[in-house]
């Protein structure tokens, strides 16, 4: 009984028709929070006493790695999951992770370098953080590479969780980069062990926006693995069936 | 909590930091977008087809059954 969910799980079409309901909630959810957060950081939090203006970059920098690193966590977990019990929801979640993570990573990278040249006085240095960063971001672009590579689908998703598995020995050496080889990219502000360096007039907007990307990262990975379902079941009669119905329903809507 | 500055142009050029925030807030933007609209625009594409197959199978049914009874007759 307890693990009935877990056999579900198994059935791509369950997934669907279940998480149906949850979109326009996640949707409205993760808009209110990251407007807030985005509007409280730009206007309403003080600016640095060093950094001026320029730290409000944060609000978007943190969160954006925070959900790079978890994206990666969530793509390989699936991938193994895929690997080991043969499920084809969680290679379909590996797969559709892949691209998410990439842009987060690629966001945290841009803003990155664009809080960089006002702060540091440049755009990139090879320092530990932002070399691993830019391992994960090269991670991420080989799975979404090996996905395209096989003509199977089964040895696509091998090839590529077996890839995420591997590439999960950069998720610490990126989180300890900066105790580890301290050059130029400051040590973290938020601590979940001590007092956070922040305040907490800069550190609430901060909050709201690491729960809003995380409520977003949610939204858009099923989104993206329901249109995957839907791809790989487009042959079933249900799928058929709803590409009928949806029309006809959009049809009466219009009318 | 107040509005951190004085007026519209102030708050639009940040002491000079204007250009890397903002940068940074639409490019971020863009990308968080770009991630809602792929998905969706690649599922309705594919409802597309699947609605265009379906009524070209019902199409060739009905003039299977209409030739067969011209046949019959």
């Amino acid at each position: 009984m307890g693990w009935q969910w877990f056999h579900r799980l198994g059935s791509p079409r369950w997934f669907y028709e279940k998480t149906s309901a949850w979109i326009p909630w996640l949707a409205v959810l993760s808009a209110a929070l990251l407007i807030t957060g985005a509007v409280w950081g730009l206007a309403f939090a003080p600016a640095d006493m060093k950094q001026g203006n320029s730290y409000r970059i944060i609000y978007l920098h943190v969160p954006a790695a925070f959900l790079a690193l978890a994206g990666y966590y969530i793509m390989a977990v699936s991938g193994a999951i895929g690997l080991i019990w043969k499920m084809k929801l969680a290679d379909m979640v590996m797969k559709c992770a892949a691209p998410i993570g990439a842009v987060l990573t690629f966001v945290a990278l841009f803003t990155g370098a664009v809080w960089g040249k006002p702060t540091w006085g440049t755009w990139w240095v090879w320092d530990a953080r932002i070399t691993s960063m830019l391992i994960l971001f090269f991670l991420y672009l080989g799975v979404i590479a090996l996905q395209e590579a096989y003509q199977h689908q089964d040895t696509a998703n091998k090839a590529s969780a077996i890839l995420a598995l591997v590439g999960t020995v950069n998720i610490p050496i990126i989180y300890k980069s900066v105790d580890w080889w301290y050059t130029l990219h400051q040590p973290a502000t938020i601590k979940f062990t001590s007092e956070s360096t922040i305040h907490p007039s800069m550190l609430y907007p901060l909050l709201v926006m690491v729960i809003g990307f995380y409520v977003f990262y949610a939204l858009v990975l099923l989104l993206r693995t329901r249109t995957e379902i839907l791809a790989r079941e487009k042959k079933t009669r249900w799928v058929r069936e709803l590409a009928v119905n949806n029309g006809a329903s959009n049809e009466r809507g219009q009318a | 909590m107040k509005f951190q500055f004085e007026n519209l142009t102030d708050f639009l050029q940040m002491s000079g930091h204007g250009p890397y925030v903002w940068a940074c807030y639409a490019l971020t933007a863009a990308c968080l977008i770009y991630l809602c609209v792929s998905p969706l625009s690649k599922r309705r594409k594919l409802m597309a087809e699947l609605k265009r197959q379906a009524r070209i199978t019902e199409h060739e049914l009905r003039q299977q059954t209409a030739q067969s009874q011209s046949v019959k007759n």
